[in-house]
C-alpha cells in the first residue's frame, strides 16, 4: 500500500503530507527532513526510486519527481509496482496541471485543500482507486460544484455551533 | 527569484480571489516565504496560531470565515508547529450541515488525528449519520473519514451502513464503499470476515472501476490464505485477458494502455495463487504469454505491467517457454539507457535467477555496468542481486565489490546493512581462511563498530584453529600473515574497538610465535594502543593481556626481557585505574613477571587457546583438605538443596569454604583465599591436549569454569579466564568447522578436509576423474532431457560460472602474490581449497574441458537464435484462432465480464492442450539452445575470460572497450 504522499519544495518546505499510516504529527517534520535530505543529495539523470527503509522503516520505497520547484514524492511498500508509482505520480501532476492550468508552486501553496481533494479521488486507505486523471478532474470540479451550491443555498442553523463552543 | 514570482502570482490570486483565501492567508503565506530565518518563520506562525486561537473560540465568526481558519491551521501545522487547541474546532465542522464546511472538517480531522484519539468518538456518530446521507458526496467524504477514523472498537457502529453502500447506485461511492471495507479489514480481519462473499460478488460489479478496487482487498485476503481462492483463478485469468484485449471502456486507457492498474493488481493476485500450483499455473501461461507479445516497452506504464508480468512468471510454476519470454524482457530492460528500468531489470534478473541461474550469465556485463553506476540506487539493487548469486565461485569478487562500495558510503544505515552481508557470504563461501582474515579486517577497518561483535570472537577463533587437522605449517603461516597484516594495520589512525580487540589478542597470542618480530617491538606497540585508547576499556584490557602473554612466553622460551619503560607506566597506570578489571590485569602482569620460568609456563602454555580446559566438578583435589578439616571437627558440608529451613547468607557462606557446588560459589567470586594453591593451579590449569574441535557448548561450562578459576589467585585464575572468555564467545556456533559449511552444503566442507592435499593432486588426477564423471552426469541430463529439474539447471550454470569465476581468480592471486610477497606455494594452498570440492560436487569443468564439449555440438546445432523459432511456433498456436474463436461471442453478447466465465472451461482446455505440445516442441529447442549456449561459450572462451579478468583486476569497467567478450558471451 501506499504510506504517504509528500509534496516537498526544492527548499526544503512541505507542500502537502498526506500519511496513509498515521504517523502523529511531531514526527512529519523530521520525516520531511529525511526525505529531502535523501533527494537533495540525489544527482539528475538517476532513477526515479529510492529506497528508504532507514527513514519509514524496513521494505519502504519511495518514488519521487523533481518538476520545477518541487519534488513530488510516493513512498510505499512491497506490494507496489516502482514503475507503476511512477506513473501514479505522474496521473497526479497530469490532474493539477489540469485543475490549475499550468501548474505552480504558488497554485499548490494555496491550494492544498484542494489537493488534498484530489489524493482523495486517486487513493483511499493507501490503494489506489482512480488513475485517469480526467475522471479525476471530473468528480474535483462536480465537488467544487456542489459545493459552491449548497454553501450559497443551504441556511445554516446557528445552533450547530453554539452547542460546541464554549 | 522565487519571492518575485510568489508577489505578482499572489497579485493575480488576490484580484481573482479563485479558491476563496483572503488577504490573511495570502499574507501569511508570502510572509513566511520572506522569512529570512527558521526562527524569523516560527515567530510568523506563532503570532498566527495565537491569532486563530482567538478567532476560533469567537462564537461570531461568520461561516465562511471558520472554513478558512481551518484550513490555516492546517497549513500551520503542516509547517511542524502544534496545532492541537484546534481539533476540537476540527471535529465541531465535521458536523456542520454546509458541505464545504463539512469536507473541510473531515479533511481537517483526518490530518490531525487517528482512530485512536479520544475525540475520535465524537467523529463516529457523524460518520453514521452522513453514511446515509442523500448526497453522495457526503457519503463519499464520510466514507474517507471512515477510512482514516475508524478503529477496532468503532467498526461495527458503521459496518452495515458500509455494506449497504456497496449496492450504491453510484460507482465512486461503491468504489469507496469496498476500499473502506478494506481497510476495516487491515485494521481487524475477524470484524469483515463474514463478508468475503460480498468481495466476491464486487468483482461482478458493472463498472470495472469498482471491480478494480476489489481487487485490493482480495489481494490481502488471498495473500494471507491463496488455497481457498483457487476456484477464483480461471475468472482473474478471464478478467486480465478481458483487460488486456482492451474490451474496457477507453475512459480506462492510460497512455494507451488498457487499465494498466488493474492489470498489474491482476497479475500480483495471480502470481500469489500460482505459487507453487501447477494447475493454476497452467491456466495463466496463455494470458502472460499474450502480454508478453502485445507489450509496449516504448512507454513507463507498459514497462511497469511488463515487470509485473516477470515477477509473476518468477512466482508461479515455471514454464519454460515463458521463461524465455520474461528472460528476453528482462535482456530489454538492462540494455535500457533509462535508469528505473535498468533498476527494474536488475529486480527482474533477481528473480529470474531463482528459478533458472542461467540467465545471468548472459548479463554479466550489463549488471557490472550498473555496479558502476553512479546512481546509489541502482547500486545498491545490483548489489543485492549479486548477494542473492553468491557462490563459492565468485564470492571473492562479490565480496570485494561490496566492501570497495562499503568504505565509500557514509550512509550508517546502509554500511551496516552491507558490512554484514559481506561477513555473511564471507562466512558461508570463503574460498580459504587466509581470505577470509583478510575479508574481515577490511571490514572491520571501515565499518567496526556496526558490525555484531560476534563475528569479532569468530575470527579470532579461526585464526586459533587456523585449518585444523594435520597442516601445522600452513596454520602458523596465516598466523604471522595475520600477524604481519595487523603490525601494519596499528599504523592507521581511528580503528574501531572491535577491530582493536582482535589485533592485541592475535598479537599476544601469536606475535613472537615466528620469531620475525622481536617481543619488545610488538610490546611497544601494544603499549602505544592501550595510550591511544585512554577511555576504551576494553581494549586497554586486551592491550594487556596481550602484553603479559607475550612477557609469558619469552619467559617461557627464557628469553630475558626488558620491562620497556612505557610499559612500567601503563602498568602503573593501569593499577590505580578506576577499573578494576583493568587494576586486576595490571597486578596479573606483575606478578606473573615474578614467577618462575616453569610455574609461568603452566600458567601460561604457548598457544593453548584451543585447547580445552578440563575441568574438575567435583573438585576432588581438595578432597584431602575437606577429610583434614572434617578431621579437625569441622561440620560437613550439606548441599543447599538439603538444607532444611532458612539458610542464611551467613552459614552459606561457611559451608562455601569446605566445599564448593556450582551454584552456590558465583556470588563469592572474588574473596576467599584458598589455602590449596599449589595443587589447584596444577590441575587445572594444565590442560589436557585434545583434538576434539566441536565447539564446547555454552553457558553452563562458562559459569563453572568461571568459578573454577575465580577463587585461585592472579596468574592462575588468568590462565582459566582467559581461555574461557575466548572460547564463550567464539563458541556460538559459526566457526565450527561443520558449521562454517553448513550453508555451501557438500561442497565447503570436502574442500577444508581436501584443502591440504589439494595443491598435491587435483592438477593430475583428480582431473581425469573428475572429467569422467561429468561425461556420465551430462549424458543422464541428456537423457532425461524433458524434465530438466531446477537442480541440474543450478548445477548446468556453475558450469559457466565456475570457469568464470576461476579465471578471475587467478588474476586475483596474482595480485595478492605480487602485494604481500609470500610465498607462492602458500597461495597455491590457499587457492586450491576450493577446487577439488568442485570437481566433487559438480562433477565438472575444468576449462580445456569445456572446449572440447564445445566443439562437436557447435557444429551440429545451428546458431540461429531459439527465440525466433519459438516465435514461430507459439504465432499460430496460442494467439489466434483458440482464443479470438472463443472470447469473441462472450464481448458481444454482454459487457459483464462475468459472462465469459461460462465458456471458460472450454478455453482452458483447449489452450492447454495446445500449451502442452508447444512446450514439447519447445523442450527440444530449448535443449538445443542451451548446448548452442555451450558451444558459444566454448568457442575461444579463455580469451574472452582472460581480457575479463585483466579488466577487472585493473578495476576497468568492461564496457563497449571490451568487444571480444561482449561478443563471445551475446554470440
Amino acid at each position: 500500500m501506499i504510506q504517504a504522499v509528500m509534496v516537498i519544495s526544492t527548499q526544503g518546505k512541505p507542500r502537502l503530507l498526506k500519511f496513509y499510516n498515521f504517523q502523529p504529527p511531531e514526527k512529519h517534520q523530521e520525516l520531511v527532513r529525511g526525505v529531502f535530505q535523501l533527494l537533495s543529495a540525489r544527482p539528475e539523470n538517476v532513477s526515479n526510486f529510492v529506497e528508504a527503509d532507514a527513514i519509514f522503516g524496513p521494505g519502504a520505497k519511495l518514488v519521487y519527481k523533481h518538476l520545477a520547484t518541487l519534488y513530488f514524492v510516493f513512498i510505499f511498500d512491497s506490494s507496489e509496482n516502482e514503475l507503476a508509482m511512477l506513473d501514479l505520480v505522474q496521473v497526479f501532476v497530469e490532474t493539477l496541471d489540469r485543475c490549475f492550468k499550468n501548474v505552480c508552486e504558488l497554485d499548490i501553496v494555496f491550494n492544498f485543500n484542494k489537493l488534498h481533494t484530489i489524493l482523495d479521488e486517486m487513493i483511499l486507505g493507501g490503494q489506489v482507486i482512480e488513475t485517469s486523471s480526467e475522471q479525476i478532474v471530473k468528480s474535483v470540479e462536480e465537488i467544487a460544484r456542489l459545493e459552491k451550491q449548497s454553501s450559497t443555498a443551504s441556511i445554516i442553523p446557528k445552533s450547530i455551533s453554539d452547542r460546541f463552543s464554549r | 527569484m522565487e519571492q518575485l514570482r510568489t508577489i505578482g502570482r499572489e497579485l493575480a490570486m488576490g484580484s481573482q480571489g479563485g479558491w476563496g483565501q483572503s488577504k490573511e492567508f495570502l499574507d501569511l503565506v508570502k510572509s513566511i516565504g520572506e522569512a529570512r530565518s527558521k526562527a524569523e518563520e516560527d515567530r510568523i506562525i506563532s503570532r498566527e496560531l495565537e491569532h486563530l486561537k482567538r478567532r476560533l473560540a469567537d462564537p461570531d465568526v461568520p461561516r465562511r470565515k471558520m472554513k478558512e481558519l481551518l484550513l490555516r491551521l492546517v497549513y500551520a501545522e503542516m509547517l511542524g508547529h502544534d496545532a492541537s487547541f484546534g481539533h476540537i474546532h476540527a471535529v465541531k465542522m465535521t458536523h456542520d450541515e454546509s458541505l464545504p464546511l463539512k469536507r473541510t472538517g473531515y479533511l481537517a480531522v483526518a490530518l490531525f488525528i487517528d482512530e485512536r484519539h479520544d475525540l475520535v468518538i465524537l467523529v463516529v456518530n457523524t460518520i453514521q449519520k452522513d453514511l446515509r446521507s442523500d448526497n453522495y458526496l457526503v457519503v463519499c467524504a464520510a466514507l474517507t473519514a471512515a477510512s482514516r477514523l475508524i478503529g477496532e472498537e468503532a467498526i461495527p457502529a458503521v459496518l452495515p451502513q458500509v455494506v449497504d453502500l456497496l449496492a450504491h447506485p453510484k460507482e465512486a461511492v461503491r468504489k469507496k464503499a469496498v476500499m473502506a471495507l478494506h481497510r476495516f479489514y487491515q485494521r481487524s480481519p475477524s470484524s469483515v470476515s463474514h463478508l468475503v462473499s460480498n468481495f466476491r460478488k464486487r468483482l461482478c460489479d458493472n463498472d470495472p472501476g469498482v471491480m478494480g478496487a476489489t481487487l485490493c482487498p482480495l489481494y490481502d485476503l488471498i495473500l494471507e490464505d491463496p488455497s481457498s481462492y483457487k476456484d477464483l483463478v480461471v475468472s482473474f485469468v478471464n478478467i486480465l485477458k478481458q483487460v488486456a484485449e482492451r474490451r474496457l471502456p477507453t475512459s480506462y486507457d492510460y497512455h494507451q494502455m488498457p487499465a494498466p492498474f488493474i492489470q498489474i493488481k491482476l497479475l500480483k493476485i495471480l502470481a500469489v495463487l500460482g505459487s507453487g500450483d501447477k494447475q493454476a499455473s497452467g491456466h495463466m501461461y496463455t494470458v502472460l504469454g499474450d502480454i508478453f507479445r502485445k507489450g509496449d516497452t516504448a512507454s513507463n506504464i507498459g514497462n511497469a505491467i511488463l515487470y509485473e508480468c516477470i515477477c509473476c512468471i518468477s512466482s508461479i510454476y515455471p514454464n519454460s517457454k515463458i521463461m524465455d519470454a520474461a528472460a528476453e524482457t528482462t535482456s530489454k530492460f538492462l540494455k535500457s539507457d533509462s535508469h528505473n528500468l535498468k533498476y527494474m531489470g536488475i529486480d527482474a534478473l533477481g528473480r529470474l535467477i531463482k528459478i533458472n541461474p542461467d540467465i545471468a550469465e548472459e548479463h554479466q556485463l550489463s549488471v557490472i555496468d550498473c555496479l558502476e553506476d553512479p546512481d546509489d540506487t541502482l547500486k545498491r539493487k545490483t548489489f543485492e542481486l549479486l548477494y542473492k548469486m553468491t557462490k563459492s565461485t565468485n564470492v571473492e569478487v562479490i565480496v570485494d565489490r561490496m566492501i570497495e562500495y562499503m568504505i565509500s558510503i557514509t550512509d550508517h544505515h546502509y554500511k551496516a546493512e552491507i558490512a554484514s552481508r559481506c561477513v555473511e557470504l564471507a562466512e558461508q563461501f570463503a574460498p580459504s581462511n587466509q581470505w577470509f582474515i583478510q575479508t574481515m579486517n577490511k571490514v572491520f577497518e571501515h565499518a567496526g563498530d556496526l558490525v555484531n561483535i560476534r563475528v569479532a570472537h569468530n575470527l579470532m577463533r579461526l585464526i586459533a584453529e587456523g585449518f585444523g587437522e594435520e597442516d601445522e605449517g600452513a596454520d602458523s603461516q596465516l598466523r604471522s600473515s595475520a600477524v604481519d597484516s595487523y603490525l601494519r594495520i596499528l599504523g592507521e589512525p581511528k580503528l574501531p574497538s572491535s577491530f582493536l580487540q582482535i589485533i592485541c589478542w592475535v598479537l599476544g597470542e601469536y606475535g613472537t610465535a615466528d620469531g620475525k618480530h622481536p617481543a619488545s617491538y610488538i610490546i611497544g606497540k601494544l603499549c602505544d594502543v592501550a595510550e591511544a585508547h585512554p577511555t576504551d576499556d576494553t581494549v586497554r584490557g586486551y592491550a594487556v593481556s596481550a602484553i603479559l602473554k607475550i612477557f609469558a612466553f619469552e619467559i617461557a622460551v627464557g628469553r630475558k626481557t626488558d620491562m620497556l619503560p612505557e610499559f612500567q607506566s601503563l602498568v602503573d597506570e593501569l593499577s590505580a585505574s578506576h577499573s578494576t578489571d583493568l587494576q586486576q590485569r595490571a597486578y596479573e602482569v606483575q606478578a606473573l613477571l615474578g614467577l618462575h620460568k616453569q610455574a609461568v609456563e603452566s600458567v601460561m602454555p604457548s598457544d593453548a587457546s584451543c585447547e580445552d580446559i578440563e575441568v574438575d566438578r567435583n573438585l576432588s583435589f581438595l578432597n584431602s583438605y575437606v577429610q583434614q578439616a572434617l578431621d579437625k571437627g569441622a561440620a560437613p558440608y550439606i548441599p543447599e538443596s538439603e538444607r532444611s529451613g532458612v539458610a542464611s547468607v551467613g552459614n552459606y557462606r561457611t559451608h562455601d569454604q569446605h566445599e564448593t557446588s556450582a551454584h552456590t560459589l558465583r556470588f563469592e567470586a572474588y574473596e576467599l583465599p584458598k589455602p590449596s594453591l599449589p595443587t589447584a593451579t596444577s590441575q587445572t590449569s594444565i590442560s589436557l591436549p585434545t583434538t576434539d574441535l566441536v565447539p564446547v557448548p555454552e553457558q553452563s561450562y562458562y559459569k563453572d569454569d568461571h568459578q573454577m578459576s575465580r577463587p585461585q589467585p592472579s596468574g592462575n585464575a588468568l590462565s582459566g579466564e582467559f581461555g574461557t572468555k575466548l572460547r564463550l564467545d567464539g563458541v556460538q556456533k559459526k566457526w565450527g568447522r561443520e558449521s562454517y559449511s553448513s550453508s555451501s552444503t557438500p561442497s565447503s566442507s570436502t574442500s577444508s578436509q581436501q584443502a591440504a592435499n589439494g595443491s598435491t593432486n587435483s592438477d593430475g588426477g583428480g582431473l581425469v576423474v573428475s572429467s569422467q564423471a561429468r561425461e556420465s552426469s551430462y549424458g543422464s541430463k541428456r537423457q532425461q532431457g524433458t524434465e530438466v529439474s531446477a537442480e541440474k539447471q543450478r548445477l548446468a550454470a556453475s558450469l559457466f560460472g565456475s570457469s568464470a569465476a576461476k579465471a578471475d581468480r587467478k588474476g586475483h592471486a596474482g595480485r595478492k602474490a605480487a602485494k604481500e610477497s609470500h610465498s607462492t606455494d602458500k597461495v597455491n594452498v590457499a587457492h586450491a581449497a576450493p577446487q577439488p570440492a568442485k570437481d566433487q560436487v559438480i562433477p565438472a569443468v575444468p576449462p580445456p574441458d569445456l572446449l572440447d564439449l564445445g566443439e562437436p555440438v557447435s557444429s551440429s546445432a545451428p546458431s540461429a537464435d531459439p527465440f525466433s523459432q519459438l516465435d514461430g511456433l507459439l504465432g499460430p498456436a496460442s494467439a489466434s484462432p483458440v482464443l479470438s474463436g472463443t472470447s469473441a461471442p462472450s464481448a458481444s453478447s454482454t459487457p459483464d465480464l462475468m459472462s465469459i466465465f461460462s465458456d471458460d472451461v472450454q478455453t482452458g482446455s483447449t489452450s492447454g492442450s495446445t500449451d502442452a505440445t508447444v512446450g514439447d516442441v519447445h523442450l527440444k529447442n530449448s535443449q538445443k539452445g542451451a548446448t548452442s549456449v555451450a558451444a558459444k561459450k566454448g568457442h575461444s572462451l579463455q580469451d574472452a575470460l582472460q581480457k575479463d579478468a585483466t579488466a577487472r583486476q585493473v578495476g576497468v569497467t568492461p564496457t563497449g572497450n571490451n568487444p571480444n567478450l561482449f561478443k563471445d558471451l551475446l554470440g
